[in-house]
């Protein structure tokens, strides 16, 4: 897999104006794909994140007379840490499966050669718009889990008969925040985009693979897809903790 | 001026003590000590019994599949590696390949596919494309069928489409891979003279006369004035002494197998 990003990343430099009007609709479509169609999904998700942080929150602040916290609460659960690996597992499961089915039957049925044999690189063709187009899903679908779950949490709060304001929530929330959180979140939104794409690349054309064996391939996908998120994640963690630590 | 540079004595393509990589077992050859000279207009037919290495021929030819060892030759300019004749920007656009069985992309329809090679490499977006890509599959014969999503249509079409696709960057040399199999008459007799059409000028293909290689496992119906013929056999290129009846031609391809 490592072998397949660096060849991806090769491709992407030295082939980056060729075939534009073909690359450039196909981008598009994984953008569609991966960072539109799960919008509903991950609204519904991100809305039900929001009400568990904050109700589980709320007990413990209101007894500690506490409640100027839920907004550093919400920036350090949601937005540093489940924020992007849910958008991103919600694109693992809906645009992954899809994707390694799509690539594992073109290699089944030959037709990566079919594209070579007429002067067209697989890698340019497949790969790379799903690595563009995916990094740029996983981060549209974050801004937009991080914002549902914001906003849902406060409904929960206001709902509890918390004595909050929108105004001191909203204001909790951005001293909360850090301008490195901002660039920790595109950086990780994007580097879990981007290794999801390579990873289902990898299962599902990176190798050669029989017309049946591609669901085994697919959950396999899932499998290590679910995993890769979760390291990735640890290590943000730790970097954050490493800086956090640092005078 | 040398022969190279005036290309008069020089074969479109050649290849020369070559051992061909076997697709099926990595690692192997298909097929060893190729030597064989392609001039300009030939019209080769190349026989060969199931796994004996066609399509491992072609793909070696249009530069998918690089060779395992000797060399493969272009206007008398060295190839290497993988990319084939591909690789050098010059030769681009010389080779098309038809796939046994058409190999469709899928995810993309009949017009689709027929455009996709003119996109890719002259940057233009399908609209601009569709008119050429239309032209080709009227010219084969699916005008009506440009819109069908590719997993839609039969085998016969399928092989016709993917001769549009192969033809839409008009290449001088045009493999065709068991373009015969698995058709029903009327479809073969439309591929021999369509193809008859290509080999003498097209009007598509702007009345220049292609160099056809086609790979078959029987003869018999590609025995005609002019053509061609080598077989496969046993590891072997073999090109078959001419002058010969349809009836031996017939006969050599399983009478060399045994």
């Amino acid at each position: 897999m490592l072998s397949l990003g660096l060849i991806t990343l090769s491709v992407l430099l030295t082939q980056r104006r060729r075939a534009s009007k073909v690359i450039s609709p196909l981008i598009w479509r994984e953008v569609l794909r991966s960072g539109v169609r799960p919008v509903p999904i991950v609204l519904f998700l991100s809305s039900l994140l929001g009400l568990a942080v904050i109700g589980q929150t709320v007990v413990f602040t209101t007894r500690l007379g506490a409640q100027d916290y839920l907004g550093t609460v919400m920036v350090m659960v949601v937005v540093r840490e489940l924020g992007p690996m849910l958008a991103a597992l919600v694109v693992l499961v809906r645009a992954g499966s899809e994707s390694v089915i799509e690539l594992g039957s073109a290699r089944a049925s030959h037709e990566i050669e079919a594209m070579e044999a007429i002067g067209i690189d697989p890698i340019h063709y497949w790969v790379v718009p799903r690595v563009l187009g995916m990094a740029l899903g996983v981060f549209c679908l974050t801004v937009y889990a991080i914002v549902a779950a914001v906003l849902s949490g406060y409904l929960w709060a206001f709902l509890q008969n918390i004595p909050i304001l929108p105004g001191d929530y909203f204001g909790q929330l951005a001293r909360a925040l850090h301008p490195l959180d901002f660039l920790a979140l595109g950086l990780k939104s994007g580097i879990l985009g981007v290794t999801l794409a390579l990873l289902l690349c990898y299962h599902g054309l990176a190798q050669p693979i029989r017309r049946e064996d591609i669901p085994r391939a697919a959950i396999r996908a899932l499998t290590q897809g679910v995993v890769l998120c979760v390291l990735i994640d640890a290590v943000f963690l730790a970097l954050s903790r490493i800086s956090l630590d640092s005078p | 001026m040398n022969a190279a540079a005036d290309g008069s004595d020089v074969s479109l393509l050649e290849l020369c003590d070559a051992e061909v990589a076997s697709t099926s077992n990595p690692g192997t050859s298909s097929l060893a000590g190729v030597n064989w000279a392609v001039q300009r207009n030939d019209f080769w037919v190349v026989g060969g019994l199931l796994g004996s290495g066609k399509s491992d021929l072609l793909s070696t030819l249009v530069g998918v599949l690089p060779l395992n060892s000797g060399r493969l030759l272009l206007d008398g300019a060295e190839i290497t590696g993988r990319g084939g004749p591909r690789a050098d920007a010059g030769a681009q656009f010389r080779t098309g390949l038809v796939h046994d069985g058409g190999l469709l992309f899928a995810h993309l329809s009949v017009a689709e596919n027929v455009a996709l090679p003119l996109q890719y490499h002259h940057n233009v977006s399908f609209a601009d494309a569709a008119d050429r890509a239309g032209a080709w599959l009227e010219a084969v014969g699916m005008g009506g069928m440009a819109e069908l999503p590719s997993t839609r249509i039969s085998r016969n079409w399928a092989q016709r489409a993917s001769l549009a696709r192969a033809c839409i960057l008009q290449p001088e040399i045009l493999l065709l891979d068991n373009p015969l199999t698995g058709l029903d008459p009327v479809h073969a007799r439309w591929w021999m003279d369509f193809l008859g059409q290509l080999w003498t000028g097209h009007p598509l293909m702007a009345y220049r006369r292609a160099t056809l290689i086609a790979t078959c496992d029987d003869f018999s119906p590609w025995w005609g004035e002019g053509r061609r013929f080598a077989m496969l056999s046993n590891g072997r290129f073999r090109t078959v002494v001419e002058p010969i009846s349809r009836q031996e031609l017939s006969d050599c391809l399983a009478a060399n197998h045994r």
